[in-house]
């Protein structure tokens, strides 16, 4: 290649001079990392119990402390990042594609299929999401694939109103009808030119909707009706310490931080992207 | 002629607004035979682009509704064509190319993904082919360093670049017809004369007709065989281009003509044509210039002057005037003209 740049460095290195997106880009792929090789950050199991070190405080064997049945607290917070992030990714990943094809479709073909796809977007808007997972989660058995797939068939409808908005905007732009002209027929049109056009959104979209699900999850799995244990994750690791709080801080700090520090690296990234992507920001 | 490419009969076409209907073309008529160039000439408004959207049926409908008429391309309405169909005409036997280079580019994909996607999306060839005849396409286009500039981002290009890249694209799979809207405005003069001497050498090398739709007089001079001019939703006349810049019969292209900055030195204001178009929601019965006309006004005047005893020309009040023929091919729409020159019905 020549020296000029593409689309994609030019927007890399607006993302990585904010420094606050740097930060939580950082942080998600320290995470990633985690979840990839937990052997590395910790060498105990999760789920051994050890009845003689029960509730013992960080030290040097545990740097993390021990908990209610003498199992180590960084081996299951270790763990445990795998699962609150395959949930958030899952979950966002099922919310993307059925918001993605629902904007799309209501956007492009615009009138009756546009009226209809938007009242059921509002419809699902009206439950209180929380509730409704909640009691969906009290018919089915609470495993981390229910919790994943309820959480994404929530949380649709914000994507599937951005897409919507961003495709009514593109189709009118001069390379559709030139497609057009061109023969393109209306599925290689939304596919090849309205899609990739709206991903930038998306991408920000993605990137919020990680943390708030993570968020979800925990919250579920903390009501006790989220991943069950003994399977470690961030907020049944959290809900096991609440019991003991008075005695063993450490039991509840550890993996609320990690949840706190995860939420706030793809909320900061999510940010970025969206500043980065932003032509009117450009000078910055 | 002899043959005919792209008859157009009779076009009328409105468009549903909250106000009502409002008509765009009113019966427009031209054909275009093999290899043939027309210019399509007229101002912002008129219908030239309505026309050539309507031709590929680019017009979303509704607001767009065809009232009467038929396109015919080699013996086919493509009024009647199921869309399916249609999809295999636009860019396969009939391509267009738009006045914006900027904005007709889609930014997210490559230029050579572009214009390779206009083989595959006619089932010409596979993938890796088509990528090639793509960067071939670009070099015919006399696009500079067509290999690489093919991985290259719209953006990264100028405005005479991308225009190449658009009629590489049209072009790719040879049309019989290439429908160019102001193919060159969007560009500064010099690429402008690069854009048009590239479409004429495309023209005579794969032997296509153009429907060349411009505002600029001096372009359809140099590029078209025949000219129609057109004016509020109407073809005012239609003759071959020499002749009709020779001997222009209709008031408005003679307005025209007359505006043109010429060789004429000394005259500090170039003539302009008197009032303004008439809005299109409100048409006046009659002939659509009387308004604006020369002959009108001074038959008028007369009249009102009681040099003659009756409105000479009451009649361009009343019937809006159909095209009457001149010597071989020339027509002009004008019941003045007709009365003075004698010219036959179409």
């Amino acid at each position: 290649m020549n020296g000029t740049p593409g689309i994609g460095w030019d927007f890399a290195r607006r993302l990585l001079r904010n420094r606050l997106a740097a930060a939580g880009g950082a942080v998600i792929l320290f995470f990633f990392l985690v979840s990839a090789l937990p052997g590395l950050f910790s060498t105990h199991e999760p789920n051994r119990i050890d009845i003689v070190n029960i509730l013992r405080p960080p030290s040097g064997a545990h740097p993390l402390g021990t908990d209610d049945l003498g199992r180590d607290v960084l081996a299951r917070v270790v763990h445990g990042a795998r699962i609150s992030l395959s949930v958030g990714f899952v979950a966002v990943g099922i919310a993307i594609a059925i918001g993605l094809i629902v904007g799309l479709l209501a956007g492009f073909y615009g009138g009756w299929a546009d009226a209809v796809l938007m009242r059921l977007v509002d419809m699902m808007l009206c439950f209180p999401t929380f509730f409704l997972i909640l009691s969906v989660i009290a018919f089915l058995e609470p495993s981390i694939w229910n919790i994943m797939t309820v959480i994404g068939l929530t949380g649709w409808m914000g994507v599937a109103r951005l897409v919507r908005a961003e495709t009514l905007s593109i189709k009118e732009r001069d390379f559709v009808a030139a497609a057009r002209a061109q023969g393109a027929g209306s599925a290689r049109i939304i596919f090849r030119h309205v899609l990739p056009n709206t991903l930038a959104p998306i991408l920000v979209a993605a990137t919020l909707g990680v943390a708030g699900a993570i968020l979800t999850e925990s919250a579920l799995s903390f009501l006790g009706i989220g991943v069950q244990p003994p399977t470690p994750s961030w907020g049944n690791i959290l809900t096991a310490g609440k019991d003991n709080i008075e005695y063993a801080w450490w039991l509840s700090l550890f993996p609320g931080l990690a949840i706190l520090v995860t939420v706030l690296g793809y909320n900061l990234l999510g940010e970025g992207i969206r500043d980065a992507a932003d032509p009117r920001l450009k000078g910055r | 002629m002899a043959e005919t490419l792209l008859d157009v009969r009779g076009l009328r076409l409105s468009f549903a607004t909250e106000k009502g209907s409002v008509r765009a073309l009113f019966g427009v008529s031209f054909s275009v035979a093999p290899g043939e160039t027309v210019g399509l000439v007229g101002e912002s408004g008129c219908g030239k682009t309505v026309t050539a959207l309507a031709v590929l049926r680019l017009l979303q409908s509704p607001p767009a509704i065809v009232e009467s008429g038929e396109i015919v391309f080699r013996g086919e309405d493509l009024l009647a064509l199921p869309e399916k169909r249609m999809c295999g005409v636009r860019g396969k036997s009939i391509s267009m190319i738009f006045q914006e280079p900027m904005s007709s580019l889609n930014p997210v994909l490559t230029v050579g993904e572009q214009v390779a996607e206009v083989f595959t999306a006619h089932n010409v060839c596979g993938k890796r082919e088509a990528a090639e005849r793509a960067v071939e396409w670009l070099r015919k286009v006399h696009m500079p360093d067509p290999s690489l500039r093919a991985r290259e981002y719209p953006h990264q290009m100028s405005g005479g670049m991308r225009q190449r890249a658009m009629i590489a694209m049209a072009l790719a799979l040879t049309p019989s017809l290439l429908i160019a809207d102001e193919p060159s405005t969007a560009l500064d003069v010099t690429i402008q004369a690069q854009i048009l001497s590239l479409l004429r050498e495309l023209r005579e090398r794969e032997r296509m007709a153009v429907l060349l739709i411009t505002h600029d007089l001096g372009v359809v001079h140099d590029f078209a065989d025949r000219t129609a001019i057109m004016y509020l939703g109407r073809i005012v006349e239609i003759a071959p281009t020499r002749e009709l810049f020779a001997d222009p019969i209709h008031p408005y292209t003679q307005g025209l003509l007359a505006s043109l900055p010429g060789k004429r030195t000394g005259e500090k204001r170039l003539p302009s044509i008197p009032g303004t178009v008439p809005d299109l929601s409100n048409v006046p019965p009659g002939c659509p210039f009387a308004d604006r006309c020369p002959f009108r006004r001074e038959a008028l005047s007369r009249f009102l002057a009681r040099e003659v005893p009756a409105d000479p020309l009451a009649v361009c009040d009343r019937e809006d005037p159909p095209l009457y023929e001149y010597s071989g091919g020339h027509f002009a729409a004008c019941h003045h003209q007709r009365t003075v020159r004698g010219g036959g019905a179409r």
